[in-house]
Formats: C-alpha cells, sequence, structure tokens
C-alpha cells in the first residue's frame, strides 16, 4: 500500500502539507496533503482483530500506538518531505471505541473495548431503568445502546479488578482513541494533553449537548468517575505540542471518523448531507448551531466545532448491511467472483423482475429499530433470475438511504438539495443512478475519495491559519461526477410502497426477544 | 489440407489426460497413456508448465491442470472491476490536468465510455457513462485499435465517418497513424472528431498483458494543444495514470 500513491513532494510544489492520521477500525492510515486537498502520500497498517467471545471485539491499544508511529513516519518518507515540510498533523478516528490506561506508565489496563462489541447489551438494558433506551436522549441525543462509550468504561470498571479505586485516586485515564493518539504524541507520561474533541465527546452518552460539557448526573447514574474523563475541546484548534520523532509539530485537530467525512465533503450548511458507502453506509446531515431531537429513530450528534465558534450540530442515520450485502451475494451465495461485478449482473436487466430484498441480517436499524427482524426476499415468481436479485441489491441500499434521508426530512423541517456520496461504492454507477432515482435529487462525487483524512487535515489546516475559512475550503471541493434522477414519480412511487411492503414482512420474524 | 502440428496434438492429449480421469498423474503415467517416451512427455509437460496450463504438485511431484487453463476460459475483465481500479487514478489525473478524463473498452466496433471524471471546474457537465466514440478517430478509440487486434481488425472492417475535415479515413493513412500510436505508445485526436476539442489517451493492460482499455483526457483545443501540438504534460500525466491503472491490475511485473 505504502508506495501505490507516492508521488513526489516536487509535483506538488514543494509544500507546507499538513498530515492526517485516520485511526480506523481495521487499520490506522496516514496521508499527507497539500494546499489544494490533494494527496501527496498514504501509508497504513492493519492491526490485530481480538475476538475472545462471540460479540467481543477488542484491539491492542499500545499496538494501535505504535501503528500510528510507524504510518506517520512512512507518509513523510513516501512523500519525500520532513517534519519541517508539515504545519500541523490532524486526527480522525474510529468512534466509540474506548481505551483505560495508567497515568504514570501510558499502559493500558485492558485491552480497548472497540465500538462493535455488544458485551455492555445487558448493562444498556439496566442502565434504561424503567424508562428505556431513551433515558438519556435529551441530553446526549443518543439511545442506550451497546455501541457508545460510556457504559463500556463502566464494564472495565466492573471487570478489572481494583480499577474502580485507582480511578477514584485519578490514576486512571479513560480515552476514546482520538484521546488516546493525542496524549501519546504529546508527550505521553510525560505531560501528555489528556484532552478529546465535542464530536467524540458526543458518542459517550456522557456529554450534555446543551453544554458541551461532561453531564455530571449521567455520569454518576452510569457510575463513571469524572476523574478519568479527558478535558473538552473544539475539534479544530492546537491541543499541544508533538513530542519525540515529530517534536514542535502542532497537533490541531480531531474528530471522529463520520464527522471528519462530513467535513471533508464541505457541508458546511445547514441540509448539507454527506453518505459513506462502506460494509455499512452512515449518512450525516448538518442541522445547524442547535441539536434537534429526532423522533424518528435518528441519533444527535456533534458535527463539528472550530475552534470557539458555535458548534455546528447533524443527524446521523446508518444503515448496518450495504457493501456487506454485496460481499454475502459473493461469499455466501457464489453469485458473483467480485463485488463490482454485481453492477454488470444487475446491469443485464431492466428492472428488478417484481423482486425486493431487505437485509435485515440483525434486524432493522434506522427509523424502524426492530431487533425481531431478519432479512426476507419477497415478490419471487419463476421469472426472477440472479441479475433481478443483483438489482434488488443494489436497490436495498438506496431505498435504506431514502428511509435515513425521509427521517432526516422530517426532524430537520429542511430539504436535502443534494446527497455527497464517498466510499468504496460509489464506483458503482448503476447504484449512484438508482439512488439518485429514488431520492429524487442529485448524487455528486468529490472528486478526492478520502473525505475522511481530508476532514481532519481541513480541520488541522484551519487552526494553524494554513486555510484562512471554510469558504477557502470549499473551493477545494471539486464535482467528480453527478448523477441525476431519470425515475418517473409514478414509477418512484409505486417501487417506493413495493419496498416498504417488503420490508412489514421482516418484522416479528424473531418470537421471542431475550 | 494444411498439415496439423505434432507437438501441439501431444500437448493437446496431455491436457485432455489430466482433465479426465485421475487429474493426478506422475511423469512416467503420463508418458505410457500416450504411448510416448519419457522424455518427449517432459518436454512437453515443461512447456506447459511454463505457460500455465499445467501445474506440479510440490510434495508429489505430479503434474495437474493450471490456473492459466482456467482464465483462458474466464478471462473478460469485468468493465465495473475495471473503473473501481482506476476510481483514485483518473480522479488525480483529472485534478492534475484539470480537464475531463474518459476511461474506454471496446464494444459492438466502438469505444464504450465506462469511467468519465468531471473537469474540475464548476460547470455543469452531464455523466457520458454508457456513451459510445467511433474508433478510427478519438484518441482512446486509436489506442484501442493500435494495440488490441480485435479493435484494430474492426477499425480496418467498419466505414471511417468523416466528422471533421481532419478525420483520417484512408486505409493506408489510418494504418500510418497507428504505426506513430504504437511507436510512442499514446494517440491523439485534435479536432478529428470534434471540432474544438483534442484529446489525448494511453492503453490500460491487465496482468497478462492484454490491451483491455484505454484512458486519456479531453479538452478545449486551446488549452490541450500549443502551436498545433499537445502538451508534454499532458501526455505525461495521461501515460502515468495509464500505467498506475495498469499496475493495480496487475500488468506491473510485465513492464
Amino acid at each position: 500500500m505504502s508506495d501505490t500513491h507516492a508521488t513526489t513532494a516536487s509535483a506538488h510544489g514543494g509544500g507546507p502539507f499538513i498530515a492526517a492520521i485516520d485511526q480506523g477500525t481495521t487499520s490506522s492510515r496516514c496521508i499527507v496533503f497539500d494546499k489544494d486537498g490533494r494527496i501527496v502520500s498514504v501509508d497504513q497498517k492493519e492491526h490485530e482483530q481480538i475476538l475472545p467471545k462471540p460479540g467481543w471485539v477488542e484491539h491492542d491499544a499500545a499496538e494501535i500506538w505504535a501503528n500510528v508511529q510507524q504510518v506517520v513516519t512512512g507518509a513523510l518518507s513516501n512523500a519525500g518531505i520532513t517534519k519541517k515540510d508539515v504545519l500541523a498533523i490532524g486526527i480522525t478516528n474510529q468512534r466509540e471505541t474506548t481505551v483505560l490506561w495508567e497515568k504514570a506508565t501510558g499502559k493500558p489496563v485492558h485491552n480497548a473495548i472497540v465500538w462493535q462489541d455488544t458485551r455492555t447489551d445487558a448493562l444498556c438494558k439496566d442502565l434504561g431503568r424503567n424508562v428505556g433506551q431513551d433515558r438519556f436522549r435529551r441530553e446526549t441525543g443518543l439511545p442506550l445502546a451497546s455501541y457508545f462509550a460510556g457504559p463500556k468504561i463502566r464494564w472495565l470498571l466492573d471487570n478489572v479488578e481494583g480499577l474502580r479505586e485507582r480511578c477514584e485516586n485519578g490514576e486512571i485515564l479513560f480515552g476514546t482513541m482520538d484521546s488516546w493518539v493525542i496524549w501519546n504524541l504529546t508527550g505521553g507520561p510525560n505531560g501528555g494533553r489528556h484532552v478529546t474533541d465535542v464530536t467524540n465527546a458526543s458518542r459517550t452518552l456522557l456529554m450534555n449537548l446543551h453544554t458541551m460539557q461532561w453531564d455530571e448526573k449521567i455520569c454518576s447514574s452510569i457510575g463513571i468517575p469524572m476523574a478519568v474523563l479527558p478535558e473538552i475541546r473544539s475539534s479544530a484548534e492546537v491541543y499541544g505540542e508533538a513530542v519525540g520523532e515529530l517534536s514542535g509539530l502542532p497537533v490541531a485537530s480531531a474528530l471522529g471518523d463520520q464527522q471528519a467525512a462530513l467535513f471533508g465533503q464541505t457541508c458546511y450548511s445547514p441540509g448539507e448531507a454527506k453518505s459513506t458507502y462502506g460494509t455499512g453506509t452512515f449518512l450525516l446531515m448538518n442541522t445547524g448551531h442547535e441539536p434537534i431531537n429526532s423522533y424518528n429513530g435518528l441519533l444527535t450528534t456533534v458535527g463539528y466545532r472550530i475552534g470557539d465558534q458555535e458548534p455546528v450540530f447533524a443527524l446521523e442515520g446508518s444503515i448496518a448491511v450495504t457493501g456487506s450485502l454485496v460481499q454475502w451475494m459473493r461469499d455466501q451465495m457464489g453469485l458473483i467472483n467480485s463485488a463490482a461485478e454485481i453492477e454488470t449482473l444487475a446491469s443485464s436487466v431492466e428492472d428488478n423482475g417484481g423482486a425486493y430484498f431487505v437485509p435485515a441480517f440483525s434486524g432493522l436499524f434506522a427509523p424502524y429499530w426492530r431487533s425481531d427482524a431478519r432479512g426476507v426476499i419477497a415478490g419471487l415468481t419463476r421469472y426472477v433470475t440472479k441479475a433481478h436479485l443483483a438489482r434488488a441489491v443494489l436497490e436495498a441500499t438506496a431505498w435504506q438511504t431514502r428511509e435515513i434521508v425521509d427521517a432526516m426530512q422530517k426532524d430537520s423541517e429542511v430539504e436535502l438539495t443534494s446527497l455527497k456520496v464517498d466510499g468504496g461504492m460509489t464506483a458503482n454507477n448503476l447504484l449512484m443512478q438508482t439512488i439518485s432515482d429514488v431520492l429524487d435529487a442529485p448524487v455528486v462525487r468529490p472528486m478526492v475519495a478520502e473525505t475522511t483524512c481530508l476532514g481532519a487535515a481541513y480541520a488541522a489546516g484551519l487552526a494553524v491559519g494554513f486555510w484562512s475559512d471554510t469558504e477557502e475550503l470549499r473551493a477545494n471541493w471539486k464535482r467528480a461526477a453527478e448523477w441525476t434522477p431519470r425515475m418517473d414519480a409514478e414509477t418512484r412511487e409505486r417501487e417506493y410502497r413495493n419496498w416498504l411492503k417488503a420490508v412489514e414482512r421482516t418484522m416479528g420474524w424473531i418470537e421471542e426477544e431475550s | 489440407m494444411a498439415r496439423s502440428i505434432q507437438s501441439l496434438e501431444r500437448a493437446a492429449a496431455v491436457l485432455r489426460l489430466l482433465a479426465g480421469g485421475e487429474r493426478r498423474l506422475g511423469l512416467s503415467e503420463i508418458a505410457s497413456a500416450l504411448d510416448l517416451a519419457k522424455g518427449t512427455a517432459h518436454g512437453l509437460i515443461r512447456t506447459l508448465q511454463q505457460e500455465g496450463f499445467v501445474e506440479q504438485d510440490a510434495a508429489t511431484g505430479k503434474y495437474q491442470l493450471g490456473a492459466e487453463l482456467l482464465r483462458l476460459g474466464n478471462s473478460y475483465l469485468d468493465v465495473h472491476e475495471l473503473r473501481a481500479r482506476a476510481l483514485v487514478w483518473t480522479d488525480d489525473l483529472a485534478r492534475s490536468s484539470g480537464e475531463s478524463v474518459y476511461l474506454g473498452v471496446l464494444h459492438q466496433q466502438g469505444v464504450l465510455i465506462v469511467h468519465h471524471v468531471f473537469r474540475p471546474d464548476d460547470s455543469r457537465q452531464v455523466l457520458e457513462v454508457g456513451a459510445m466514440q467511433p474508433l478510427h478517430c478519438t484518441a482512446l478509440g486509436k489506442v484501442l485499435a493500435a494495440y488490441d487486434p480485435v479493435a484494430h481488425s474492426q477499425a480496418a472492417d467498419v466505414e471511417r465517418r468523416v466528422f471533421t475535415e481532419r478525420t483520417v479515413t484512408d486505409e493506408q493513412a489510418f494504418e500510418e497513424l497507428l504505426e506513430v500510436v504504437r511507436a510512442r505508445g499514446w494517440a491523439s485526436d485534435v479536432e478529428e472528431t470534434w471540432n474544438g476539442l483534442a484529446s489525448v489517451a494511453a492503453p490500460v493492460y491487465d496482468r497478462r498483458r492484454m490491451p483491455v482499455g484505454a484512458v486519456g483526457v479531453t479538452g478545449a483545443v486551446e488549452r490541450v494543444c500549443a502551436e498545433g501540438e499537445l502538451h508534454p504534460h499532458l501526455v505525461a500525466a495521461v501515460r502515468d495514470c495509464a500505467r498506475a491503472v495498469s499496475r493495480d491490475l496487475g500488468a506491473l511485473r510485465r513492464f
């Protein structure tokens, strides 16, 4: 990987540059960007996925920190530059993944518990008391679900011997991966800055969206000693200077990965939205300076905050199964040899032949939240071929996008004018056209696909004055492709009705919920 | 009647033998089954092995059919795979050249556009994926005709329509033009298809060094050319992009 994107710095005018670290779920990457937002070099390293039990997912935080250092060095060397050519370093990260470590040594007390880990399911139910999963929604914008960091901290306190006491004595620090990386970059046990940004803090279930501070009452309800929590800062400011190999380099941004993509896609005005199509899909819409409560199963989250400017909020909806449905067609069904072939197969027919595929493999997520649902292929007749099913697979991603967009419009009363897309599935032309058709809105793809790293680079560059304001960043955004709706309204409405009928048939399949 | 070539007949017999029954056979078993001297059989198998049609099991020393044989029957590179691999590089080409980028493959005696990246200005542009371009006068088409024998025979057979006063239609002139393309490794189209537009394109190879497509930029002739010549930096950028995509498709080893 490290050499595939490497071009010489000289082709980019010699800098200066901004480096962005993307501490992701499967790997850590570093990308160096030039002033036009073009990629100069990349380095990447995967880390181990530790799966101690079904449903449990852990990372070794020490391994991650070692990898982060390596990829930063690697990216600079691939670009043929040194730290002197770099103005600032920014960070984006897998959200909600939780690590606790010793302040004095920097040693993690346990593997990091990854966002996908479901060990806190039962704990979250308990924490709901008689109110249920919306107990803290008004303050935090989130339902009580196992993804979020707060319950994961509590699990560690309950399960690592003597940890609670050491936390109360101030010996232990908590962080999501942004905090872990920043603390280590800025000196670790020797004066490392213990901070997090508002977007990462908004995924803990512990931050109050109205004050942008830790909520004492919620912390005490969940049982978290506040001494372990980092200071909440903005997403774009100089948190401190790096030490060691990068010494003197300002560490100047932190954003959760989806928020970083929103920032990289330059969604700076209310109503602007981005959707990242990968294994799953995350759709975020800028809703301006007020947090909007969702009554349609979406999350309310912080989009970003630049320095001491007012925070910008977002509504978030996710689709659990999108790219992974294509992988399922390839690996489990054997109907295609590569993910790209889904388009070839789907393009060999004009329509879905009456078939609809609702991939509720582990229940229905936003906007339904039905864990008793399971996947369904509806409308089968003898006429239906594998090509029709391929088409139904792509349409499933499109209709689920439509459902989330509809929910966002209901909650925010803002009309979506166009959808900015990124992620691997944007290479699928038929899918992008179908999304435009079912949304009845243009779908646009930007020229730099690496919007997550770009967002972190943009925020860091703003903090150190490399870019003057968001308007300058907007000018960097270039349209690489645009798909406009071609479906007539009647077909769209009929197909949507059929999709909704298929969705209904997934519900109640699991009879008893444990 | 043309004489058949004995060694090819024998090689075919080896493949048929390995395809049926036992599937894994030793050298002496093959030699005796086909009534060949061991040395002759060994020579045949060695050659087939070099071409990837036969593989030797490391543990037992026995022979079986090779992976290349499977690829031969399934050799078509999916155009959507091609687009997925080209995405990053074509985006970068559009940014560095400031022009729109097209990726084309041979399809029904023409060039099918399988990927299109907009020119990076804020003008309204329409996605041209799925459009067809002529083989004989566009830069993409000339690259395909110069490097892909199938495209070449199609370009030679079809009527070469006149689009502008600069379109080359004469057979000999066309062949000479393809010679130039092969010699320098890229093709151009300066107002030969559309008045006011010029293009540069270069070939994309797959892992077997087969020309599977062409990638190029198109823009206003005033920007793409200077004093009647194509800007060298555009030619270099297009060729870099074609090489990068080829490398991603696994062609690097053979360059």
